[in-house]
Parts: C-alpha cells; sequence; structure tokens
C-alpha cells in the first residue's frame, strides 16, 4: 500500500511543468487580466470605471461595433459562398474533390501579414489591379481603397472562405442520395427537396460554421494590423495599442477590453457548441 | 444534366482563381523585373531573391523563429508525453480537467492572451516581458490544443493503458513500460502534431509583435517590417516564408494520409476524414470551456 502511494507521489511530481506553465502562462494571466480589468488607472484603486468608460465612450463602442460588423458581414458572405462553393465541389469526381479541397487547405494557411501583403501590391494604391483598371479606364474601382473598411472588408472575406469550405463540405456528406431519390418519387421539385430537407439538415453546421468564423474575425490581429496599422478603429488593435504602444499605455482600460472580447469569443463558441450538439444527434 | 455540371464547373471555377490570385500575383511579382501596366510582367529575374539571400537580416530572423519554435515544441513534446502519458494511464478521473485547461487556449485569442501576459512578467518577480523567453512560455500555451489532442489520440487507439497493465504483468516497471512499449507506437501521431504546431508558431505574429517587438525580430516581425520597402524584395520573402509552411503542412497531409491508410478506412474518405479531423479539433475545443 505504502509502496503505491509513493509510486503516486512521483507521478504527480512529473505533472509540475505541465501544472507551472499552464498556470504561469495560460490561467495565471487570463486571472492577471480579469482582476486589472477592475482596477482604476492607478492600479490601486478597486473599482468598474473601466467598463464604464468603455460603455460611455463613443470611441470604443465605435471600435466593438466596428469588429462585431466586419465579423458578422465577413462571417455572412463566407458562408453563403462556402455553401454554394462546397456543394458544387461534392458534384465532382473524388479525386477532384479532394484536389479542391486541398487547394482549400493550403490557402488557408495564407493569412495574416503575407495576405495583407499580397492584397497591398494587388489592389494597393500602386497595386497591379489598380493600376491595370486605372489604364482600362474602369472608372468603377477608381474610387477602391484597400486601406478603408472595403479593403478591410475583402481580405477579411479572403481568409475566412477556405476555411467557411473546409468546414461545411463534410455536412454535405450527411445528405444521403436516397433522401433525394425519396423525395422526388413522393413528387418532390428539386427546389423543394433542397427547402424542406437539404436546408435544414446542413443548418446546424451552416450556423455552426458561421460562429467559428465570427470568432476567427473578431479575434483576428495581424491581417487589421499590416492593412490599415491603427488608422482603423477595431477593437482587437485598439486592445493593443492601449497595453503595449509606445504612446498612452493604459493596461487596466485594455484588460477590460480584452475581457469583453474574449467573452464574446467564448458567447460564439458556446453556441456553435449547441448547433453541434444537434447536428450529431440529427445524423446519428 | 450537362448545363448543371457546367454552372458547378463555373463556380468552383472561380472559387480556386479567387482563391490562387493573390498567391499567384505575390509570386509572379517576386520575379518580375519590370512590371508596371501589363498583364504578366515584361522580363523575370531572380535578383530579389538573390537579394534576399544575402540579407543578413532575413537569416538572422529566420534564426530566431526557429531557436522560438525548437525550444517551444520541444519543451511541449517533453512535458506533455508524460504528462497526458500519467494521467491517462493513472489518473483517469482527472482527464476532463486535463482536456478543459488544453483545449482553452482556442477560445482565446493570441491579443486577449498577450494583454494578461504583459500584466503578470512586465513586473513583479519575474520580468520577462520584452525577452524571447516569455514568447516560449506564450508559445507553449498556444500549441497546447494541437499537442494534447495528437498525443490523446496515439495513446487511444493503441489502447495504452491495457499496453501498460500488460507491460506492468510481464515485470515491466511503469517507465520501462512507457519506453518500449508505448513510446515507440506513437511517435509518428506525435510528428503529426509536432509539425503542425511548427507551422502555427511559424505564422505566428501577434504574440511576437505584442510581448516582444522589434527586441527579437521574428521572420513575421521582419516581414511586417518590411511591408513598405520594396515590394520585390517583400514578395520575395512572403513566397520563401510560405513555401516552407507548405512544405510542413504538405508532410502533416502525406502522414496523417499514411496514418489512415492503415486503419480500415475507404479509399474515398480519407481526405475528407482529415478535415473532418480538424472540424472535431474545433469542436472539442469549445467542450473544454466548460
Amino acid at each position: 500500500m505504502r509502496k503505491i502511494k509513493k509510486q503516486k507521489i512521483y507521478l504527480l511530481a512529473l505533472l509540475l511543468p505541465f501544472i507551472l506553465f499552464v498556470i504561469g502562462f495560460e490561467i495565471g494571466p487570463l486571472l492577471a487580466m480579469i482582476k486589472n480589468s477592475f482596477y482604476a488607472d492607478d492600479g490601486i484603486q478597486v473599482t468598474i470605471d473601466q467598463y464604464i468608460t468603455i460603455f460611455q465612450s463613443d470611441f470604443y463602442l465605435q471600435a466593438i461595433q466596428n469588429s462585431l460588423v466586419i465579423s458578422l458581414f465577413s462571417a455572412v458572405v463566407s458562408v453563403i459562398i462556402a455553401v454554394i462553393a462546397a456543394y458544387s465541389i461534392t458534384k465532382f469526381s473524388q479525386k477532384i474533390q479532394n484536389r479542391l479541397l486541398m487547394i482549400a487547405n493550403m490557402t488557408s494557411n495564407f493569412e495574416g501579414i503575407p495576405l495583407s501583403f499580397s492584397y497591398i501590391i494587388l489592389l494597393g494604391n500602386n497595386g497591379l489591379f489598380t493600376l491595370l483598371f486605372a489604364k482600362l479606364g474602369w472608372e468603377v474601382f477608381a474610387d477602391f481603397n484597400l486601406y478603408s473598411w472595403t479593403g478591410l472588408i475583402l481580405v477579411y472575406i479572403y481568409f475566412q472562405i477556405p476555411l467557411a469550405v473546409m468546414l461545411i463540405y463534410p455536412s454535405y456528406q450527411g445528405i444521403k442520395k436516397q433522401w433525394k431519390e425519396a423525395s422526388s418519387l413522393l413528387g418532390g421539385s428539386s427546389f423543394s427537396f433542397w427547402r424542406r430537407i437539404g436546408i435544414p439538415v446542413l443548418l446546424p453546421s451552416i450556423v455552426g460554421t458561421f460562429s467559428i468564423l465570427f470568432a476567427n474575425a473578431m479575434g483576428a490581429y495581424a491581417t487589421a494590423y499590416a492593412l490599415v496599422g491603427s488608422n482603423y478603429n477595431l477593437l482587437s488593435l485598439q486592445i493593443a495599442s492601449l497595453v503595449a504602444s509606445d504612446v498612452a499605455l493604459k493596461p487596466q482600460l485594455g484588460s477590460a477590453l480584452g475581457v469583453l472580447l474574449a467573452t464574446t469569443m467564448i458567447g460564439a463558441m458556446w453556441f456553435n457548441e449547441r448547433m453541434m450538439r444537434r447536428i450529431r444527434r440529427d445524423l446519428r | 444534366m450537362k448545363v448543371s455540371l457546367t454552372f458547378h464547373k463555373v463556380i468552383v471555377g472561380l472559387l480556386v482563381i479567387y482563391l490562387l490570385i493573390p498567391l499567384v500575383g505575390t509570386f509572379l511579382f517576386s520575379i518580375a523585373g519590370k512590371w508596371d501596366h501589363t498583364i504578366l510582367p515584361e522580363s523575370y529575374t531572380m535578383k530579389w531573391y538573390i537579394e534576399l539571400f544575402q540579407d543578413e537580416r532575413f537569416y538572422d530572423a529566420f534564426r530566431r523563429t526557429l531557436f522560438l519554435i525548437v525550444m517551444s515544441v520541444g519543451l511541449s513534446v517533453v512535458i506533455m508525453l508524460p504528462t497526458i502519458f500519467i494521467i491517462t494511464v493513472y489518473f483517469s478521473k482527472w482527464e476532463r480537467l486535463l482536456q478543459a485547461v488544453a483545449m482553452l487556449p482556442y477560445g482565446i485569442p493570441p491579443i486577449v492572451g498577450a494583454v494578461g501576459l504583459i500584466k503578470v512578467y512586465s513586473n513583479g518577480p519575474i520580468q520577462i516581458a520584452g525577452t524571447p523567453w516569455i514568447l516560449i512560455g506564450a508559445y507553449f500555451i498556444t500549441i497546447l490544443p494541437f499537442m494534447y489532442q495528437g498525443i490523446r489520440n496515439s495513446l487511444r487507439t493503441l489502447n495504452a493503458v491495457q499496453l501498460v497493465d500488460a507491460a506492468e504483468l510481464l515485470g515491466a516497471s511503469k517507465f520501462q513500460a512507457f519506453r518500449t512499449v508505448v513510446f515507440p507506437n506513437i511517435i509518428s501521431g506525435i510528428l503529426v502534431s509536432t509539425l503542425l504546431s511548427v507551422a502555427l508558431l511559424f505564422s505566428e505574429f501577434a504574440m511576437a509583435n505584442l510581448l516582444v517587438g522589434g527586441r527579437f525580430e521574428t521572420i513575421q516581425i521582419y516581414l511586417a517590417d518590411k511591408l513598405n520597402s520594396s515590394g520585390h524584395l517583400t514578395s520575395a520573402i512572403v513566397i520563401t516564408y510560405y513555401s516552407m509552411v507548405l512544405l510542413l503542412t504538405g508532410i502533416v497531409l502525406k502522414l496523417t494520409l499514411k496514418n489512415e491508410k492503415n486503419d480500415v478506412v475507404s479509399n474515398e474518405k480519407r481526405v475528407l476524414s482529415f478535415f473532418k479531423k480538424q472540424y472535431r479539433h474545433k469542436n472539442t475545443a469549445v467542450e473544454g470551456e466548460k
């Protein structure tokens, strides 16, 4: 008996490095951030002023709003494109399908700084397409400015689409050919099949994918940083400049914004998990 | 019927073109000599790559990134392997807790993680903010979900618990059982998650920029800094960097396919299940948060 106990203590000792790292770099910092968000700027007085400041400041409310809007918009657009594209992908032979998914996987790695750079040389002020369109005299593109809201949305959609395709594609495998046959035998048209059977079956995974994309865009930092720097008012950029810039450090306010961002993300993920539960029950 | 297949071809064709244009454009730009007003470059040259490979700063940045990756991924393997093994085999009641802790970083964006890390390490007993050491710790946590999933799945498919029991019955010590029975059988599974982690850390910018910035210039920081200088040179960096990431993910994909070929999985489902697995990663991320 005593021998077993001793062994257990040794085994527990082996777990120590892991515990230390998790406390030091995961749980500890998270708690520190939450705690820090309840302090005044001097870091001594305990208060909820930081949150009040945020909700009374047009500037920070705008940052939150901008982040929400760009995340919602890019997620909606990407999901719609992915639902259509993934369906088209399923129409090809297995070999081509695998190739196409490979391309999606490959381009999903093209994000952050390199992606923004790529857009800058294509569509920036002296970008290849910008010059080309100007030469061709396409007036429509004359007003286009990459370093703005439109440009930001364009780049966000780009990095969301491959992810959305990869997430939506598997759920098409859940739609059995027999269902279609049964539906048409009972006199249903292709449209009524999708309206009554196809879309409802896909819905949980569409909503789930949507929330993953939403969270993905909310937390995105590198892409926006490279494209608009601090010229555009986004939540992630504001947090960064509050905790790690050269001017106007306000770590407590940054912490409060961080808590809000994390809450939104966890909310989105929780929503996703609910939806996944549904799809699992539906398909099994 | 034929019309509708054309329709799908158009859709998929547009998607592929849309996804590949930035990549192809950057690649062409990196080998272009003169390219102002034409659809394709007027002349081609390798001089940007030659210039890049003579740039000391590029090598230094690359070395630093490599250092961070080797340290944090190495540390992760060395620490996570015994941890997960011990918990699965001897303390299975803590498995859920371990899962929650290991999957939590999925829900926390790097920008949020950085806020707390700066707070903890910029004053107080351990002041490592602004040094590479804080990044190693932060990266350890960033790759935690990948390493956890990879190692745990390998142990599961191996039936590690029964194997260790059998080995102990036959007189092996715990360490012997681990070293000679379990470890050789899970190496390939761990390799996949290791490479995934390497690719992930290669493209990590947020933490590096916020926690350390220019004081320890990684490849991403270098890239961000070069963003406003010569476009051709930066294209060459982007393409070089991206080829490395592709190479890594390519190996991961190959290894995953090979592993699954050994299992009884029908031919057509193989690639699919790889993606499904990624999907499941994301789901368990959420389960872990409760």
